[in-house]
């Protein structure tokens, strides 16, 4: 092979390679739009009159005459404010519950010696096999018997306990090396101690990883707290927009009903992307949806 | 007990208490509600054991409604959810510039409240009397007709559904497979360069079977996540999904336990475990022939 004929060889692979580029970057961008668009398309609807969005009949890509007034009328017709307050009450709490509850229980399988400890564990391991869709029909009736329907403890108790988030803090915890623990014994440290000012600082990554994961989880739970409330004081978002779908502004007011669903995505997005590292991690160990 | 085997099971306490009465309590006492028949919730009282519940649920066209419906979303969407997620992230791994940025803007549904997306879902697909809607208004840019996708016949409620679930199962799968491919050893890929492997035998030769395993991991919770169905049909179609012909088995299951048509747990009990078996099936069946993909197919080490 010449010089001449490898330098157009080389010139020929180079073009095809940069076509094939632009291809790609126009199939993600096409991907990108797809999944952008709802998002674009809830903010602009969200933001046009009542009168304007009903007088399209074919309708349009973008406003020129952007109102407020249906975030006005999302807080002011419907208790949007309230199913807000019940959701942050509830995403804090169970989440707060179940950090606590969990890190002691990783504690004990990771550091402290007791009989049965890998049996124990096991059977916790088993649990995680279990479908939320079977246990939640003895859960409604227990609630309901301990008449706690329509209130915090009945939305709250059975949505504390994640056998993955104990899995992951106990390893996690494991790889805090055992001197550590040694020494402090010697110090005559408690355990209790120990764990608050050793264990939980080294592993605040994880925990800070599940805290996240499980706000998300709470703030988006609608089969749960459907079953449990009837009541429209203890909705939560999810439940709140479908009461919005159904009877909410009068079926046709889409500008209205998209203010809500922007209010309730925004706490949402805003997270992501303060902590979207945090959260496509610990999303890559164990999917909530998927 | 000693000292410490009591402060350890001090520590589990919680969790283990938890546990017990919100998890391994209700799953046995599920199967022994889905065997007492004629059970009365307001007087606790049942009139028999044996198989009825079991015979009901499986009569009822409802539940054979939700059974077919679900059959139809698995089917079609963990098959086309993989494999776009596969080109996607293969398309990713091959360029730089932007991958930040497109791999967050893809992960966004994953951290969205499906009920609340859902309903701009409808609103892009609803056909009312004031709008045909934006998906129409496109599909009049090809020639056609408007179609109600909403209320409208049951393949389009179909395709609705379908398209909804693979958005918001993307991003899972899009990022353990970016993950995927990029922990594959990048020896592999510069020995194949050296010996002038083409960009398709690559794929297929090396990338492939490297992420297999991720892919068998995908697949399976795929079926498992596809199989529960619920809120997205929701937040597509409202509550009374059995009116509109889009009930799943689960939907199936709650509306026997609640709402308009409930107060029967021992149906909802056993509608919940065909369910439950079904899933284990098909689970089972996956790992089987990954197992056999695995052992007979493809050998490369």
């Amino acid at each position: 092979m010449t010089h001449t004929e490898f330098e157009a060889r080389r010139k020929a692979a180079g073009r095809k390679s940069g076509f094939l580029k632009a291809l790609t970057y126009l199939a993600l961008s096409i991907w990108a739009v797809v999944v952008l668009f709802p998002f674009y398309w809830m903010v602009l609807t969200s933001v046009k009159s009542y009168s304007a969005y009903n007088s399209e009949y074919v309708p349009s890509f973008f406003t020129l005459s952007p109102t407020l007034d249906n975030y006005r009328q999302a807080f002011t017709a419907v208790p949007l404010g309230g199913y807000l307050l019940n959701t942050l009450i509830f995403a804090v709490i169970t989440t707060a519950v179940m950090v606590v509850v969990s890190t002691l229980a990783a504690y004990a399988f990771a550091r402290l010696r007791f009989r049965g400890r890998d049996f124990v564990f096991g059977l916790f391991l088993s649990m995680m096999m279990i479908p939320n869709e079977l246990v939640v029909i003895t859960n409604f009736v227990t609630i309901t018997n301990l008449d706690m329907r329509n209130s915090f403890p009945g939305l709250i108790l059975p949505s504390i306990t994640s056998v993955f988030y104990i899995y992951l803090l106990k390893e996690n915890f494991e790889q805090v090396p055992e001197e550590l623990y040694k020494a402090a014994k010697v110090d005559g440290t408690s355990d209790l101690k120990y764990l608050w000012k050793v264990m939980v600082p080294i592993c605040r990554p994880t925990i800070v990883t599940i805290t996240i994961l499980k706000l998300i989880e709470c703030w988006n739970s609608y089969v749960w707290p459907r079953l449990i409330t009837d009541d429209q004081a203890y909705f939560l978002v999810s439940n709140g927009i479908q009461q919005i779908r159904e009877e909410g502004f009068g079926r046709e007011n889409v500008p209205a009903m998209m203010a809500a669903v922007v209010v309730i995505s925004v706490p949402l997005v805003l997270l992501f992307l303060a902590f979207r590292n945090k959260i496509m991690e610990g999303a890559s160990r164990g999917g909530l949806k998927g | 007990m000693d000292r410490s085997s009591r402060k350890a099971w001090l520590y589990l306490l919680p969790a283990a208490a938890l546990l017990a009465v919100f998890l391994v309590y209700p799953v046995i006492d599920v199967l022994i509600y889905s065997f007492e028949e004629g059970f009365n919730f307001a007087s606790q009282s049942y009139w028999g054991t044996g198989w009825y519940n079991y015979s009901y649920v499986l009569h009822d066209p409802y539940f054979l409604q939700a059974v077919q419906n679900t059959f139809v979303l698995v089917i079609i969407t963990v098959p086309v959810s993989t494999g776009l997620a596969l080109a996607i992230s293969a398309a990713l791994a091959s360029i730089r510039p932007l991958r930040n940025l497109y791999q967050t803007i893809y992960f966004l549904p994953y951290v969205t409240n499906t009920l609340a997306v859902g309903l701009v879902f409808m609103v892009l697909f609803q056909k009312t009397e004031y709008t045909d809607g934006l998906v129409n208004l496109m599909l009049r840019w090809f020639g056609a007709g408007p179609i109600d996708f909403i209320n409208g016949p049951h393949w389009a409620k179909m395709f609705v559904l379908c398209f909804y679930t693979i958005w918001v199962v993307m991003p899972f799968k899009i990022l353990v497979l970016t993950g995927a491919l990029a922990s594959v050893n990048p020896d592999y890929y510069k020995a194949a360069r050296v010996d002038g492997t083409s960009r398709t035998r690559i794929f297929f030769r090396i990338t492939l079977p490297m992420i297999a395993p991720m892919l068998v991991y995908l697949v399976i919770t795929g079926f498992i996540g596809a199989f529960k169905a619920y809120s997205d049909a929701v937040a597509l179609f409202g509550t009374d999904l059995n009116a509109a012909g889009m009930n799943t088995i689960v939907g199936y299951v709650y509306d026997m336990l609640y709402g308009d048509s409930g107060g029967y747990p021992s149906y909802a009990s056993a509608a919940a475990i065909i369910l439950f078996v079904i899933v284990l099936t098909i689970t089972c069946i996956n790992l089987l022939i990954s197992r056999r993909v695995s052992e007979g197919g493809v050998h490369i080490q």
